[in-house]
């Protein structure tokens, strides 16, 4: 892909002047790291870290049977949201593989936005518009909305200087404030396996928000977070990546996300992921920790010097301090303790399966 | 100081400190400035034979695996154990707790096809007298 097709958001300014280092990542020029990837890490784990996620895609369903719609469309219980709730789901096809990862928030009675990753949009939009009645309106909002996130024990103390009205927010709700005078949408989700917030607003005002947010964090240390930091602090809370641990080859079931599917609903996808669930997977994934290399994704997972499965993440943890992965391999050896390889450089580096996730807050 | 005017260097981001017929190894502040957090460092045992120009090794960062390309032949006396178990050493001191590899040479003429400092310096992009970072 040219540079000149990718896409910038609204912080590209900010980014730059921050010293970020930009990279090509699902069509956008993304920031990967600022200060460093470890650094940026720990003030996530330790403090509070700003993230521009402007790039993930925001649609938006409204009517009658927006509910409904979206019900059938989603693994997860849908229908009993209420009003200011959020919950993660996945799109699925009919023979009950993954089209993406999603959540869903209800943000009035008739009202609906679902996050979607940013590789998936065009996709994830064709695939709603195929299966949505025509009492259902869909929008496509991602182009117009930036999202910025903030996540970390600081998180709630940050963000409610600016807006008191979050610090009340469950988790995994949603609701309507202003941040430093702007109107926006502010959802307690993330991605990082720390408390944190989600704000969705129009892309003109987000460098007012991000500005306002990293001046008022700043005595209490928050860092901007690059996509390289993301995905280590995703890695070790053990979030799945789409397009690594899910894809359209994958079922819930081996993915370890069946606990994100309401079987006993209609939905695209019900049948073929209930048979899957009633077979038992043939391969399932499993944390590792590898001992002697960085596993990364595509690597062989071997046993007894036979290739059994494939490494889908691998990094090192900072937060956990131990080069860990997760990786498809047979249901039989994904029991933790079960010692296997992992072929990095043509040599079996050991590893030994582990209970995921890698790392868990303290106060969870 | 970010290009030390006492080390050789190589285009692919190695330096060479010599010291009689033993040459010491590790990588540049511009190389650990690239890779980022350094997290891994794997290095041939004591009494291998490493090649001019020929993958010594590999140091890994958060993000990726970058093969470390040896700037001198010749055989290895000896490999830095600190900077296997502390790899963050290449990024807080390359020139210093953070080298790599003790290696006896083979051929010093080899050190004619490394880098001067200032040919090195204008490799990086570094402009003569812009100093440190």
């Amino acid at each position: 892909m040219s540079l000149e097709a990718l896409h910038r958001t609204p912080l590209f300014e900010q980014h730059r002047a921050l010293g970020a280092k930009m990279v090509p990542f699902a069509g956008w020029e993304m920031p990967i790291q600022y200060s460093g990837i470890v650094a940026e890490h720990r003030a996530v784990r330790g403090a509070a870290g700003l993230f521009d996620l402007s790039h993930m895609g925001e649609f938006y369903f409204s009517g009658a049977g927006a509910g409904a719609a979206l019900d059938r469309l989603v693994s997860s219980d849908i229908a009993g949201l209420e009003v200011g709730q959020a919950r993660y789901g996945l799109l699925c096809n009919e023979r009950g593989t993954i089209v993406d990862d999603v959540i869903v928030y209800r943000i009035a009675p008739q009202h609906y936005m679902m996050v979607v990753n940013a590789s998936n949009i065009a996709k994830d939009a064709a695939h709603v518009r195929a299966h949505l009645s025509p009492d259902v309106r869909f929008a496509d909002g991602s182009m117009a909305t930036a999202l910025i996130a903030i996540q970390g024990p600081k998180a709630a103390d940050i963000l409610g200087r600016l807006a008191p009205a979050v610090r009340d927010l469950p988790s995994f709700g949603i609701t309507r404030t202003e941040i430093a005078g702007v109107g926006a949408t502010v959802a307690r989700t993330g991605y990082t396996g720390e408390d944190g917030f989600e704000i969705f607003l129009p892309n003109a005002d987000a460098a007012r928000v991000w500005g306002a947010l990293l001046e008022t964090g700043r005595p209490d240390g928050i860092l901007p977070v690059g996509l390289g930091a993301r995905d280590t602090l995703r890695l070790e809370s053990r979030f799945s990546l789409y397009g690594n641990e899910i894809d359209e080859t994958t079922d819930p079931i081996e993915a370890g996300l069946t606990w994100t599917c309401k079987l006993d609903k209609d939905f695209l996808g019900r049948e073929a992921i209930a048979r899957a669930k009633d077979a038992g997977p043939r391969r399932r994934i499993a944390g590792l920790v590898v001992d002697g290399g960085v596993a990364r994704h595509g690597h062989p997972v071997t046993h007894d010097g036979a290739e059994v499965g494939r490494v889908t993440s691998g990094t090192f943890g900072p937060t956990v301090g131990k080069n860990i992965a997760l990786a498809y391999v047979p249901a039989d050896l994904a029991k933790v303790g079960t010692r296997v390889g992992v072929r990095i450089r043509e040599r079996d580096v050991p590893a030994t399966v582990v209970k995921t996730p890698f790392y868990r807050r303290p106060d969870r | 100081m970010t290009v030390p005017q006492d080390l050789r260097y190589s285009k692919e981001h190695e330096w060479v400190r010599l010291d009689g017929d033993t040459a010491t190894i590790g990588i540049t502040h511009f190389a650990q400035e690239q890779l980022g957090d350094v997290v891994f460092v794997e290095l041939p045992e004591k009494g291998a034979t490493v090649r001019q120009f020929a993958s010594l090794g590999v140091v890994e960062s958060v993000k990726a695996a970058s093969d470390i390309y040896s700037p001198v032949s010749g055989e290895v006396v000896e490999r830095n154990v600190k900077v296997i178990e502390k790899p963050e050493l290449v990024n807080s001191a390359p020139y210093g707790d953070g080298w790599l590899l003790r290696v006896r040479l083979a051929d010093k003429g080899e050190l004619q096809k490394l880098l001067s400092p200032e040919d090195y310096r204008s490799h990086i992009g570094e402009t003569p007298g812009s100093g440190g970072d």
